[in-house]
């Protein structure tokens, strides 16, 4: 271990809860193969707001909350959490891409929820809650336990505690994963068509439990949605993307309602006209 | 000389089951070093260091092509010359068929970590869980329970497939019936008592295989 991977290690910790941006990207681009998803991309996000990302799909806003997750890497730019830089680590005097540990390191601000879940099918749904916590940030077992158990409280499902995760409806299921990702108490969550794959009855219990943390946490909040209601009730600000690029970006009621560029009307009549 | 003698039969049964313990043993622990070596042997082709899991590619290949049959006389023949080790020829019995099925079962582990849905590690990197936790508690759990019975597959075919022991003198079911036939020139009775005596373990065994493939099915 070299002393700069320490430096980054306790920057991490440390970082200031109050400055101004905690989440920046830095002219970020990223490939697959000859296909570019993201072009020189900058935006930043304050610590604590709700920002909704809308847009067709192919335009890179689910990839925007998969290189902050660190499940791909940037092609170019640059991206910081806090004061931390995620995608590059200090060598020396230079920056270098970050390597697995640097990766490790700064991934535990974030948390994420996905479309499809992702609960660990092999434990019952406490242990769901309580297996990063004590496996990855090394808390007790029992504080683990009865913080798992508030969070249950919090999204409803007090009572479902030893159950396995099979025996959940989707959007039991999409309720404990935000728990389980609350669990980790992360400064940043990321919630990526959280609602996409749930029958349309079972929408609104997940949404509430959004709306809950979205008023009373200080989390910082990045929605993929296709939720339009939601995105205006949630949001202090929308990014409408289109080929990898920020088209425009406003308050919900006015870009949701009355935007000005003609692709984010379009956009929005294609969405409306879907239901 | 009649075709099938009773008394005869009766008389070697004791010998022939005390070569059916032999048979057992070396099954038992040949599967045990296979399943063990079997789940390093997956693990390590996927490491990320490239010449380890091309190391363990070529190792898997190689045995898979050539006969155990050859390897059980390599490392009971060859060992003791070369590297001056002399084992005993159950030990390299066990390790020749332990060695040899590992090289199947880590096909079967690879097939069922594989299966794993690629959200599951996504999880798990989400969560910060460190890789060897993911492995224990997230991807293992649910990768063996589905390829249990095809590793109960390899089992039964290891069991059938004892009898090459005795090439290097492993008194096992075979060997005893051989013995037996010998000593009376009489070999009606022993070798179709051994034959029964597979058939009898086995079938129950696949039976019971097919029962937990439906079950591992039904999840």
């Amino acid at each position: 271990m070299s002393d700069s991977d320490e430096m980054d290690g306790a920057t991490m910790g440390s970082a200031e809860p109050h400055s101004d941006e905690m989440i920046r990207f830095d002219k970020v681009v990223k490939r697959f193969g000859s296909n570019v998803v993201l072009r020189e991309l900058d935006f930043t996000v304050k610590p604590g707001e709700h920002v909704t990302l809308i847009g067709p799909s192919g335009s890179g806003k689910t990839t925007i909350l998969r290189l902050l997750m660190t499940l791909e890497r940037i092609d170019e730019g640059k991206i910081y959490v806090g004061d931390a830089c995620l995608s590059h680590q200090r060598r020396g005097d230079k920056l270098v891409p970050a390597n697995e540990k640097h990766l490790r390191s700064v991934r535990r601000r974030i948390g994420m929820v996905f479309q499809q879940f992702n609960l660990f099918p092999n434990m019952k749904v406490l242990r769901n809650l309580t297996e990063a916590p004590i496996h990855a940030l090394g808390t007790p077992r029992e504080e683990a336990e009865r913080r798992a158990r508030e969070l249950l409280e919090m999204v409803g499902l007090t009572e479902k505690a030893d159950a396995h995760p099979n025996e959940l409806s989707g959007g039991q299921q999409q309720r404990v994963a935000i728990a389980r990702a609350l669990a980790m108490q992360p400064d940043v969550l990321l919630l990526d068509e959280v609602t996409s794959a749930l029958d349309p009855e079972l929408v609104a219990g997940v949404l509430n439990v959004l709306r809950d943390i979205a008023s009373g946490t200080d989390i910082t909040m990045l929605f993929v949605t296709h939720e339009m209601g939601f995105a205006r009730d949630i949001s202090d600000r929308v990014l409408m993307f289109d080929k990898g690029q920020i088209v425009e970006e406003g308050p919900p009621e006015k870009l949701l309602t009355d935007p000005d560029q003609p692709r984010t009307r379009e956009f929005l009549r294609a969405v409306i006209e879907r239901r | 000389m009649k075709k099938w003698e009773w008394d005869f039969a009766w008389q070697i049964l004791p010998q022939l089951l005390r070569g059916l313990v032999v048979t057992f043993e070396a099954t038992v622990l040949g599967s045990l070093l296979a399943f063990a070596l079997g789940l390093v042997l997956a693990l390590l082709r996927r490491s990320r260091i490239p010449v380890v899991s091309q190391v363990v590619w070529l190792f898997i290949e190689f045995v898979r092509s050539t006969p155990l049959l050859v390897q059980l006389y390599f490392i009971f023949f060859i060992f003791p010359i070369t590297f001056g080790i002399t084992l005993g020829s159950l030990t390299v019995g066990v390790l020749g068929l332990g060695v040899h099925y590992a090289t199947y079962t880590s096909e079967v582990y690879r097939a069922g970590i594989e299966a794993v849905p690629r959200g599951q590690w996504e999880a798990a990197t989400a969560l910060s869980l460190p890789r060897s936790r993911v492995w224990t508690s997230v991807i293992l759990p649910q990768a063996i329970p589905r390829v249990l019975p095809a590793l109960g597959n390899y089992l039964i075919s290891m069991f059938k497939e004892t009898p090459l022991l005795l090439s290097i003198g492993v008194l096992e079911l075979v060997g005893q019936a051989q013995n037996a036939g010998s000593e009376a020139y009489r070999f009606v009775e022993p070798y179709t008592l051994a034959g029964l005596l597979f058939l009898l373990l086995s079938y129950p065994s696949s039976v019971l295989v097919r029962r937990l493939e439906r079950r591992v099915r039904q999840r």
